[in-house]
């Protein structure tokens, strides 16, 4: 059985149950044991990033020294704690004059980076561990040809030079992954650009300008959801319709869907068993497709 | 600080992590072209932020809201001609605006998360009663001492706290 320490983050914990409980029964119904961290932080992400690099650097290496102390490799379900901890991991372990210094920081809570594993998005295990093949053997509710807007936000690809997850321009991994569902991936117009999620709270009628954006996108190829990987964006898509149905007065019910939750579904999973109440835009037209 | 050489300036943000690559760029403007927000509002163009950081406008840069406009999605970044590194210029600059003070509001908010719990976000009873209710394991706490260890070894309280525990 592969296992890995599951990296939780701090948005999903702190408000998408529905997210943790499907990633969690998921994997462990593909074979994948999940292994809590004892001691894990925030991974530092574009927020504390913004404060100090260097800072953000040194948190992401601790919760990585925590992986390395318990001889794990790390998986995540937030594409932004993936893009921090693969940067950090991947810098400390190429850059030696910045993990001298970053170690000399880490000193001081009795940690020391030595960049002996690897830090996964739960995508590359369903991919590498798991398999494409296997995947799709262990589906027994294939999800009827759902119409599915991929949207995996831009961390789990971007920076590409340092994520090294997939194509940038031409992704397919993700893809992939849906149609093995038996659901269909759809084209849609900027599939690939930003939802404006990290703009919430600083600029909240800019990131909501962006957000709306993606929806008609989404919206006007047909789409029956949009699928998503990370919670930000989640956060930004779902309870962002009710935002933009205040200030724009425009209704799209669009559902927004964790994969995870998808990959749930089709594994056999009853929607009971999800905390589908979490979803401000209910999901039920999408049960109803799907049978 | 006004009447500071434009080299002053480049320097001081080519000698920070994220900095290093801002003196490539020949303000070709495809970063604006891709960027997202620089499609959305007038308020916001990396292009133009390049540009006055290299002619040393100091104050402009750092005293201003467009470094806090970007989203950080690296649009710009995989396809700058001269591989500037954009989105880690614009942390760059954050990092020095902070420094000096230029703290937007929620900023200090995400810092006092961390400072307190080891988290941006705080885990609320119901959330925790709701684990539970859902069969999820109870969350383990947090490494927050060794955070504030790390906070303490870099700096980090002091730029964000000026005081002991009072947000600047
Ligand atoms: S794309 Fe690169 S070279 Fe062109 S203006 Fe932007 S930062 Fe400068
Ligand atoms: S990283 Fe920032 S500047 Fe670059 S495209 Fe994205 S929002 Fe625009």
């Amino acid at each position: 059985m592969t296992s890995y320490a599951l990296f939780l983050g701090c948005t999903i914990p702190a408000r998408q149950p529905h997210y943790e409980l499907a990633a969690r029964k998921a994997l462990t119904r593909l074979g994948i044991q999940l292994v809590d961290m004892e001691g894990a932080t925030c991974c530092a992400p574009p927020p504390l990033q913004s404060i100090d690099l260097e800072t953000s650097l040194a948190i992401a290496a601790y919760n990585i020294c925590l992986a390395e102390e318990a001889d794990l490799n790390i998986v995540t379900l937030c594409t932004g704690c993936f893009e921090s901890l693969t940067i950090a991991n991947r810098l400390l372990k190429e850059k030696p004059e910045l993990r001298e210094k970053v170690n000399k920081i880490l000193a001081n809570a009795g940690k020391e980076f030595r960049g002996t594993k690897e830090v996964r998005h739960y995508l590359q295990v369903l991919m590498d561990d798991i398999g494409i093949d296997r995947l799709k053997q262990s589906i027994v509710k294939p999800l009827n040809n759902l119409k599915v807007a991929a949207f995996s936000g831009c961390h789990l690809l971007r920076p590409s030079e340092l994520l090294r997850f997939d194509d940038p321009e031409r992704p397919r991994i993700f893809d992939t992954l849906i149609e093995a569902l038996g659901a269909k991936s759809i084209p849609y117009k900027n599939k690939l650009r930003c939802c404006g999620g990290l703009l919430r709270g600083y600029a909240d009628d800019v990131a909501l300008a962006i957000a709306r954006d993606k929806i008609v996108n989404a919206y006007n190829a047909g789409a029956d959801c949009i699928s998503t990987l990370c919670p930000f964006c989640f956060l930004t898509l779902d309870l962002g319709q009710m935002l933009i149905k205040a200030t724009y007065k425009e209704e799209y019910n669009m559902p927004i869907i964790h994969y995870a939750e998808l990959l749930s579904l089709s594994l056999g999973v009853e929607p009971k068993e999800l905390a589908l109440d979490f979803h401000k835009v209910k999901i039920d037209r999408v049960l109803e497709k799907i049978g | 600080m006004s009447g500071e050489k434009p080299l002053d300036f480049t320097k001081e943000i080519t000698s920070k992590l994220g900095g290093e690559t801002i003196a490539r760029c020949y303000q070709c403007g495809t970063c604006a072209s891709t960027c997202p927000v620089t499609r959305t509002t007038e308020r916001y163009n990396p292009r133009q932020i390049i540009r006055l950081a290299l002619l040393g406008q100091r104050d402009e840069v750092l005293k201003g809201d467009s470094i806090w406009l970007c989203a950080s999605c690296y649009n710009c970044q995989e396809r700058c001609p001269q591989k500037v590194e954009i989105a880690d210029v614009i942390y760059a600059l954050r990092n020095i605006a902070i420094r000096e003070g230029n703290i937007p509001a929620i900023y200090t908010e995400f810092a006092n998360g961390l400072m307190s719990e080891g988290r941006l976000a705080p885990i609320s009873k119901f959330l925790e009663k709701k684990r539970a209710d859902y069969g999820l394991p109870p969350l383990k706490p947090t490494g927050v001492e060794a955070i504030k260890k790390i906070l303490a070894a870099t700096g980090f309280d002091k730029i964000m706290f000026k005081k002991e525990g009072t947000p600047q």
